[in-house]
């Protein structure tokens, strides 16, 4: 019963929620509630953007080890905002509106996906060439991050370099509300589209036999993942293995690949891990700046898991 | 009526089809044959604008498939491959659901659920309906994408190659449930075959393709002749009449 465990998730979720903004409450409550809230806030946009776009891309992909960051989507974002820094100084960087540097962002880092990754999709290449030019982007980018990184002034550098590494404890809070317009816009069009996600899972040409336009179809769902993974890359940071891990995840626990129970289903477990992971570490553990390293350990332990044992294809 | 107007299509230096001019008419079984490579189901995938037109026209009722909208034209066209992939999780009740798709994109109506329970029986799925459809056997699974093909509710159904993997009974399961939508719902057939006795016994009408050209074109048995069959296939082989269906005995 898929709508019996989507309940369940969603009440772990809830209980999770409720125990980060609960727990250890001291001093002034009201501060202590709104600063809480923020980062939840963020937590949760960071959870669904990654989960709904790493969904997206693994259905127009057909494959069940590709996401978007192991595809180098997030390296080029990153690569931008260091091109961004080379370009106008850390001064002239930091001067920037940050809401208008942010939307600029999305715009290259779309524009860019787009360009790179739609001549790969229009026909479904097979798996090995895929993720094999994935890796070689994703090295691309990371590499020409790094030699712009050794061109700029140290002082530019510290500009960037907070932004170059996954960290859930310190979150943009300055790009919330710009970032959950783009995130619930992508929520609505993902929902909308879970039909037609259910039947492009059937490959190119079957879709394009029950009236789908495969390339228009795919470009579009592009351009959404890619917005999607500027959201969350420009929130907290490069996350490599934590979409697959949860999409592998909720998609055992849901049974189906239909997206109708399988988009709220990952979204719900990358709230229940972020979130329950992020009080976890922060009350239990004392050491909340881990959290990224242990999601990220576990992530590519679960990579390696459906890489050697296949992915129930 | 599919109306097929010097259509010629390349991949780089071959050129896989010359100069294609055919009209098949609405209602009836067409059967495409010929030898590996003559051009067959790179027809049939343009007809159903799985590849794009690069020279000549082709229009199904009077609607161009390369400028009609996607989605009108999978009201009017379904398509089966021979390479069709299938998702996992997937039962085959919803499999054969997908079918409507082009109708309520997504949102299945009580009409719709009838008309899936009536392709399930017409293709003898009824009993697997709830297994998913990788636990099914090659034939299955290909009797489960005709069915999906069929929930389609098309006038035009073109299928690549249905035939392969199915065994004997159900081949003949197969052409006789194609033969019975033909002739009860006025659907229009267009089939690939490899087999031409199932051409020669439920076809039509048979169109012999070879290297990317027609060579031959009629009825059974116009066209299950020695000497045309040798044109096309470039063997001897002997022709038999039983029942008034011409049979070849071509494995021997």
């Amino acid at each position: 019963m898929p709508d019996r465990r989507l309940l369940c998730l969603a009440g772990a979720a809830l209980l999770c929620i409720v125990a980060f903004m609960t727990i250890g409450l001291r001093g002034n409550i009201g501060f202590v509630l709104a600063l809480r809230a923020m980062k939840l806030a963020a937590l949760l946009q960071v959870s669904v953007s990654i989960a709904v776009s790493t969904v997206i891309f693994q259905t127009v992909t057909n494959n069940r080890i590709l996401t978007p960051s192991i595809m180098g989507l997030d390296a080029l974002y990153l690569f931008g905002q260091m091109l961004l820094v080379f370009l106008l100084g850390g001064l002239g960087y930091a001067a920037l509106d940050a809401q208008l540097k942010f939307g600029g962002e999305i715009v290259v880092l779309m524009a860019l996906a787009t360009g790179l990754l739609l001549p790969m999709l229009r026909r479904r290449t097979d798996m090995g060439l895929m993720l094999l030019a994935g890796i070689i982007f994703g090295i691309l980018f990371r590499s020409l991050h790094s030699l712009l990184a050794r061109l700029i002034d140290p002082n530019d550098f510290a500009v960037v370099q907070g932004a170059s590494f996954a960290n859930f404890n310190d979150v943009r809070t300055d790009l919330l509300a710009f970032a959950a317009i783009l995130t619930i816009a992508g929520i609505v069009i993902a929902w909308r589209a879970r039909h037609v996600l259910d039947v492009m899972a059937l490959g190119a040409d079957t879709a394009t036999g029950l009236g789908i336009s495969w390339s228009r179809t795919v470009t579009g769902l592009l351009l959404l993942v890619s917005a999607l993974v500027a959201v969350s890359t420009a929130l907290v940071g490069p996350v490599a293995f934590f979409g697959l891990l949860v999409v592998a995840l909720a998609e055992r626990i849901v049974d189906t690949r239909s997206h109708a129970a399988l988009m709220p289903a990952t979204m719900l477990t990358a709230v229940i891990i972020l979130v329950g992971g992020q009080t976890l570490f922060q009350h239990a553990l004392g050491s909340s700046s881990t959290l990224g390293v242990v999601i990220e350990f576990v992530g590519g332990f679960a990579f390696l898991v459906l890489l050697v044992f296949g992915s129930r294809k | 009526m599919i109306r097929i107007e010097n259509v010629s299509l390349r991949h780089g230096q071959t050129q896989i089809l010359h100069d294609i001019s055919l009209t098949i008419p609405k209602g009836g079984i067409t059967a495409l044959v010929g030898p590996n490579g003559a051009g067959k189901s790179s027809l049939l995938s343009l007809i159903a604008r799985l590849q794009p037109l690069q020279a000549g026209r082709i229009s199904v009722d009077g609607f161009p498939v390369d400028t009609t909208p996607n989605r009108d034209l999978a009201r009017i066209l379904a398509i089966l491959r021979q390479d069709s992939i299938v998702t996992s999780r997937l039962r085959v009740r919803e499999l054969v659901g997908f079918g409507r798709f082009p109708h309520g994109r997504g949102r299945l109506t009580p009409d719709d659920y009838a008309i899936i329970d009536q392709s399930l029986q017409q293709f003898d799925l009824t009993d697997l309906s709830d297994r998913f459809i990788e636990t099914l056997s090659g034939g299955q699974r290909q009797r489960a994408l005709v069915a999906m093909a069929f929930a389609q509710g098309t006038d035009y159904l073109l299928l690549d190659e249905p035939l392969n993997n199915l065994d004997m009974y159900f081949a003949r399961e197969l052409m006789r449930s194609l033969r019975r939508i033909a002739d009860e719902n006025g659907k229009t057939i267009v089939i690939v075959l490899h087999d031409i006795n199932q051409a020669g016994a439920h076809a039509d009408r048979i169109v012999a393709m070879k290297a990317g050209r027609i060579v031959a074109d009629g009825t059974p048995s116009d066209l299950l002749t020695p000497n045309t069959l040798q044109a096309i296939f470039g063997f001897e082989m002997r022709v038999e009449t039983f029942d008034d269906t011409p049979v070849v005995l071509h494995f021997r």
